[in-house]
């Protein structure tokens, strides 16, 4: 029997991104893919598996109503074992990320989180690339233990087109975990806008400069005339002040951006945040502090109080565009 | 009750640059301090013990000298201190070397751990120690509420809060939000010399000791950006010059 390699993501859209890069390694190592869905299962997503690359689809956990880790990791583990699998990839997704690491301590084996690339190399050896220290490096990292298991970013690579000619076979487990010791009392959806900003072209920030929400209006009026389609912000606004909802938030542990323009208001240039615009074509920035770090990553720089600059900086476009 | 936290200690990621020519890290002379977040972890804990009553004690597994970083720890309201001393820095090493650190001590309630350290960034730690210990995990945690039989808390992941109970013993990871770090006072640097660090060596915990991760190369990310200032007497025309710029060469318009 050929060995396997496992995709499972929490995350729709970021699981059909694993199937494209599992494929890819499948075929590279002449091994078979199979696609995990764990927990409410629906016919005509598992064939959706199958049509996006997958060549087995299990369905396991069908009673589990929210994701869990204890039992998940269970579940995963389990099937791991009975495949077997060789290479795991997992969607890194906040659930996705303690799943991983949670199997990879009980299997004992190496684990790589947070992937911004995942390829093999001439050898035929798994090769990960990840960011540390913080958004200053690029850390390119194997593991030598078997099952391996990563969890990959999301749009390191594309979803395949949906095939319709796929076939795969549907596999249900039962897999009862544990009855573990805690358990789920509430799970509120937080208030987003609906605004995916990785792929915003225009993105106009806010950070700790703003001194109170109502001033967002002024962020907001920048975003409009550059066609901007959403405002983006820095931790403070979003993880501590909620100002705005967290799909604004650009930075190491929020969004990574690659828009064509970024302007940074009021914003001193964390590192985690420098990490997450670092995509940027071109990055403008206005900060009454000119030794912020902010300006060491800038193309255009402009020292001086947001509340005077805004102004006159909207006033200024709007004369040329006239 | 009986706390453990773990802390790593990291380099000061602030203070790192890029050598030109090679465009590695340079490493050497970068100072080391806590991980921010582990400080979070801390002070949650203090101030659980504040609340409940017990005992606090902080782990760390590194170099002989993270022994010094350490006593910060002690200074904030830590109990006692164990360093695990270890060259390695992979995860699998370490989580087993703290997972066998803590059935060593014996007693545990809650363990706590920061999310991630600000240094990797990988999140493993709590995860991979609760999957060895198997216990129960609360990751994310940004508001824990903690009583004599159970545990309540509020992860976030990002796009829903999931507030979660949990028995006695259990993992919990925090983010920054959770909470201040408090600031040791003068006083209390001068008596956290009196507490106690004890240094375990690898080979008490674990038989052996193997890396599971190959690190084959790690390359500075520097930016190449026009770092055109401008900063004029008057901030009118420091305005009209960046508009004109940003016209001129097309960027807007």
């Amino acid at each position: 029997m050929r060995a396997m390699i496992v995709v499972y993501s929490d995350d729709k859209k970021l699981m059909l991104e694993l199937l494209a890069k599992g494929r890819e390694i499948a075929d590279g190592l002449n091994k078979t893919l199979v696609g995990l869905s764990v927990g409410e299962s629906t016919p005509n997503r598992e064939q959706d598996l199958i049509y996006h690359g997958a060549d087995q689809v299990v369905i396991a956990g069908e009673g589990q109503e929210h994701f869990k880790a204890e039992e998940y990791s269970e579940i995963l583990t389990s099937i791991i074992n009975e495949l077997p699998a060789e290479i795991v990839i997992i969607g890194n997704t906040k659930n996705g990320k303690e799943l991983a690491a949670r199997v990879a301590g009980k299997m004992d084996v190496g684990c790589i989180t947070g992937c911004t690339k995942l390829d093999l190399n001439e050898g035929k050896e798994l090769v990960a690339e990840r960011i540390v220290y913080g958004g200053n490096a690029l850390a390119v990292q194997s593991l030598t233990a078997s099952p391996q298991i990563y969890t990959m970013a999301p749009r390191v690579t594309d979803a395949l087109p949906k095939d319709e000619t796929r076939k795969g076979e549907i596999i249900k487990k039962e897999i009862a975990p544990s009855v573990p010791a805690s358990k789920i009392i509430n799970v509120r959806e937080k208030k987003v806008e609906g605004v995916n900003i990785e792929d915003a072209e225009i993105i106009v920030s806010c950070g700790r400069g703003m001194k109170k929400k109502e001033d967002i209006s002024l962020i907001k009026e920048l975003a409009n005339l550059l066609h901007g389609e959403t405002i983006g912000c820095s931790r403070p606004i979003s993880a501590d002040l909620n100002w705005l909802s967290e799909d604004h938030w650009v930075g190491l542990s929020g969004h990574k951006v690659k828009p064509r323009i970024y302007v940074a208001v009021g914003i001193s240039g964390q590192i985690q945040h420098l990490a997450g615009m670092r995509g940027s074509d071109v990055i403008v920035a206005i900060n009454k502090d000119p030794e912020a770090p902010i300006f060491k990553a800038t193309d255009y720089g402009i020292v001086g109080d947001l509340y005077q600059a805004l102004p006159f900086f909207i006033q200024a476009i709007k004369q040329k565009l006239e | 009750m009986d706390i453990i936290v773990c802390a790593k200690q990291v380099l000061d990621v602030t203070e790192i640059r890029i050598h030109p020519e090679t465009k590695e890290p340079i490493l050497s002379g970068v100072p080391k301090k806590i991980s921010d977040i582990d400080k979070n972890a801390l002070e949650e804990a203090i101030k659980i013990k504040n609340k409940i009553g017990g005992k606090v004690t902080v782990i760390t597994a590194g170099v002989p000298e993270a022994a010094e970083t350490m006593k910060e720890l002690l200074a904030m309201g830590a109990d006692e201190g164990i360093l695990v001393k270890t060259q390695s820095q992979d995860y699998a090493v370490i989580s087993k070397l703290l997972m066998k650190a803590i059935e060593k001590i014996g007693a545990y309630d809650i363990i706590l751990c920061g999310e991630a350290s600000i240094d990797q960034f990988s999140g493993q730690m709590g995860p991979r120690i609760a999957g060895l210990l198997n216990i129960p995990q609360i990751t994310y945690v940004k508001k824990l509420e903690v009583e004599k039989e159970k545990i309540t808390a509020n992860r976030d992941t990002g796009d829903t809060i999931v507030t979660m109970e949990s028995s006695f013993p259990v993992l919990i990871t925090v983010t920054k939000e959770i909470n201040e770090p408090r600031l040791p006072s003068l006083m209390q640097i001068l008596a956290a010399s009196k507490k106690s660090i004890h240094e375990w060596g690898e080979n008490e915990l674990l038989t052996k000791v193997e890396d599971k991760t190959v690190t084959h190369k790690v390359t500075g990310m520097t930016s190449e950006r026009k770092n055109k200032i401008y900063q004029e007497e008057n901030l009118e025309d420091s305005i009209k010059k960046v508009v004109d710029d940003l016209f001129k060469e097309g960027i807007l318009g």
